[in-house]
């Protein structure tokens, strides 16, 4: 029968519709606003609508999701902040647009360079969220952010960053990324291990 | 078997049918052979037309600014498979002609006017030598070594002042126009008065007063600024009564300058660059710079990493037939409903994409070697459960949604057609080309990374029409879905990179085309490298600007409302058209 196949189409877009509301009264007040809510839209086994509705609802990121690099710094006894960066300057050689600027701190008395910045720039305008300073940084100093909701008014003052809103503290990395904090202070209490017994032999 | 028959099964020793004209190309790390351009298009007629070199798929130019020459890199291709025959004409640079091959392949066209775009090669006996990605009255030729764009700083990053010295600046405030614009020396922009697009408007056929009936042509500019054309896109249409009588697309409004930038990046700065060619499909973009490089290296991923790659590779082709397929129903009408329902299949996929690579779209997850990240089991289970269940039911339900939909069928049957022998000609790639009864898939023809492996049919189509286009694109996603199971199935356990993860890549010199079978087609990557760390030259065939050179095949004769269709039917990223 001609119309056939449109009346199958309508059919299709029906049941979308009506299993939208079949949908709310099954999961009734959880199905908006709460966390599990979001998990269930976003769940492989969705039907009907599946809109979030930002900004009241946020979607959790994953822990690779990666936007702005940050700088980590070790808190101290007293509060004071010691950045893991040693100006070693690689994050700045491998970044693809180049909007990493580094200047290095030389030691006041002797005039020779000392492995922390005396200023890093960070012009995020340019910044392409590629990851690849965050990935070949060997002192583990710089790490991709989760933090999307970063707009101002201002282009020309605002969105070059610099230490003071670059750094933020190793316990916020580890809130961010568990897994990969894990790993690499593994990592690091293995080889701080090994040091210890080659100079007790040594 | 017949003399003809033979000579089209073997791959032919140049060096014996034309001793004189033809000799290898001897140069460490390069292949294939350097013709004489006088005899250039003597040499590809015999080798079209006797021994089955039927498609070309990549013409590009290089500039060899050292030795003073440049030279214009031809790939062909048997329809029947197999690897390709390179040949090369050299020119002098400031005598930089060379025969035209439009005459003998029309898929030609647009890579002829790039490459005198942007090198200044000049292809004699072109039909239509115009800019095609720069404007019109753009003076000078981007791509040549001795061309500096305008934020230029150093000859190749990373640059000095990033890092030691490190006062920072904007790029802007050092112009003096505050913008990104250079003028030639002795231009005076005040005085200076743009042409109109005389040149296009000459081009286009007019209708010829017949049988005493005046008819009267109308030329419509369809675009860049249209909610249909994919982007930035612009056709000029010339137009009788509401017929087409031919149509000449015109591109280069997204024109990002990517070759040149990827010329001054290092091997692994552009692999994030490469996401951003054809958007919707960075994983595919990556496996293509990433197979080219490799081939450069001579290293090979292991194994964990290739079953990766290429369940990579398999989600964003269904990603992108599905999304496809709803935005060729929003160009004939069905306003966006087929298009949310598919954007939803991709909202899942793209949210394994961001678990496993960091991104949703800029997935920038492949390295020379392998693969950025491990894929951990909780994301494979999470793939399992969407390509054993959830997507080949959403694929069916889209076959019963639109494929029997009367409104469907009578605009789509019999529309655009593209006869095979035009496909070939043209150089479509992909779809277009499948479409239209030419099973030529690049993973089937020159099978890389583990496709040789893995069981999956070749969809073909043998009428060439947009409703054909349209079923070939549910054949693949369903051919897809075998794949991804497959892949899910045998994935084995093991180290995702071959070699430690350096940013410093050690490229031998030589040349590199690597191509894979992207969802939009052949895409390929052309890379040459004189050892340094980055690239000397760096070229993407893009699938999408070659299968636009059957358009105009496509839309001649049909209505100005099917245009759009036509359009949508080819699926074109103006990434990758523009570059």
């Amino acid at each position: 029968m001609t119309g056939w196949g449109i009346l199958k189409s309508l059919w299709v877009t029906f049941r979308h519709l009506v299993v939208t509301y079949i949908e709310d009264i099954r999961y009734g007040k959880r199905r908006y606003f709460t966390p599990e809510g979001i998990e269930a839209r976003r769940s492989s086994d969705v039907q009907g609508i599946f809109t979030v509705q930002y900004p009241e609802e946020k979607l959790p990121v994953p822990e690779a999701f990666r936007y702005l690099p940050f700088l980590v710094y070790e808190e101290g006894a007293n509060g004071e902040r010691q950045l893991r960066c040693t100006s070693c300057g690689i994050c700045a050689k491998v970044c693809p647009p180049q909007c990493i600027w580094i200047v290095r701190k030389n030691d006041p008395q002797t005039g020779r360079p000392i492995p922390t910045p005396a200023a890093f720039y960070i012009d995020v305008d340019i910044c392409m969220n590629c990851g690849f300073c965050a990935e070949y940084c060997p002192f583990d100093a710089i790490k991709m952010d989760h933090d999307y909701e970063i707009a101002s008014y201002d282009r020309l003052r605002e969105h070059i960053f610099d230490i003071e809103r670059l750094a933020k503290p190793v316990s916020y990395y580890a809130s961010i990324r568990p897994t990969d904090y894990a790993l690499e202070e593994a990592a690091r209490a293995q080889k701080s291990g090994a040091k210890k017994t080659e100079s007790a032999a040594g | 078997m017949s003399e003809s028959a033979l000579k089209i099964a073997q791959i032919p020793d140049l060096t014996l049918l034309f001793p004189d004209k033809v000799r290898p190309d001897t140069r460490p790390g390069y292949q294939g052979y350097i013709v004489e351009r006088e005899h250039l298009l003597e040499v590809v007629r015999l080798l079209r037309d006797e021994y089955g070199y039927d498609y070309l798929s990549s013409v590009t130019g290089v500039d060899y600014l050292p030795e003073g020459k440049m030279e214009v890199v031809y790939h062909l291709y048997k329809t029947l498979g197999g690897p390709a025959l390179v040949l090369k004409a050299q020119m002098p640079r400031e005598d930089a002609r060379v025969p035209s091959l439009v005459s003998l392949y029309r898929g030609a066209e647009f890579q002829e006017r790039e490459a005198w775009d942007l090198l200044g090669i000049r292809f004699e006996g072109h039909p239509d030598l115009r800019r095609i990605l720069m404007w019109e009255g753009f003076a000078g030729f981007p791509l040549r070594k001795d061309w500096r764009e305008p934020y230029f700083e150093e000859e190749a990053k990373p640059f000095k002042s990033r890092w030691p010295e490190g006062f920072v600046f904007r790029a802007e405030d050092r112009n003096p126009f505050g913008d990104n614009v250079q003028y030639p020396p002795g231009f005076d922009p005040e005085s200076w008065t743009p042409a109109d697009d005389e040149a296009i408007y000459r081009a286009l056929k007019r209708a010829t007063d017949q049988d005493d009936l005046h008819a009267d042509t109308l030329v419509v500019n369809l675009g860049p600024q249209h909610p249909s054309t994919h982007g930035v896109f612009r056709m000029v249409v010339s137009l009788v009564e509401e017929t087409i009588l031919d149509l000449k697309p015109v591109m280069g409004y997204l024109h990002r300058n990517h070759e040149k930038i990827g010329e001054r990046n290092t091997f692994l700065q552009n692999m994030p660059f490469t996401d951003r060619l054809d958007y919707l499909c960075s994983m595919s973009n990556n496996f293509g710079y990433a197979l080219a490089v490799e081939k450069l290296m001579g290293i090979k991923p292991p194994e964990r990493a290739e079953y990766i790659r290429v369940m990579m590779a398999e989600l964003t082709r269904f990603l992108n037939h599905i999304f496809a397929i709803g935005f060729l129903l929003n160009d004939l009408g069905a306003y966006f409903t087929p298009a949310l329902y598919a954007i939803e299949e991709r909202e899942l996929i793209l949210d394994i994409f961001e678990a496993v690579s960091g991104s949703r779209m800029m997935c920038n997850y492949f390295r020379f070697g392998g693969v950025a990240r491990d894929v951990s089991d909780d994301i494979l289970e999470k793939v399992r459960r969407l390509v054993n269940d959830r997507l080949p039911r959403k694929v069916d339900e889209m076959d019963e949604f639109l494929t029997r939909n009367e409104i469907v069928r009578e605009r789509c049957e019999g529309v655009g057609i593209l006869t095979a022998e035009q496909a070939i000609a043209n150089s479509a790639s992909g779809p277009v080309l499948r479409a239209s009864g030419v099973p030529y898939d690049v993973r089937r023809a020159e099978p890389y990374s583990i496709y040789d492996r893995l069981e999956f049919d070749v969809a073909v189509r043998y009428h060439g029409d947009i409703y054909d286009r349209y079923l070939i694109r549910l054949d693949e996603m369903r051919q897809s879905l075998r794949i991804l199971q497959q892949v899910l199935r045998d994935i084995p356990e093991g180290p995702i990179m071959t070699g430690k993860p350096q940013y410093q890549v050690r490229v031998p010199p030589g040349e590199a085309y690597g191509r894979v079978e992207g969802p939009k087609g052949e895409l390929g990557f052309y890379v040459v490298s004189n050892g340094k760390p980055n690239p000397w030259r760096y070229h993407v065939r893009a699938p999408s600007f070659i299968n636009l050179t059957s358009l105009a095949d496509m839309a001649r004769g049909n209505k100005v409302a099917d245009v759009v269709a036509i359009l949508g039917s080819i699926d074109i990223v103006l990434g990758e058209v523009d570059r």
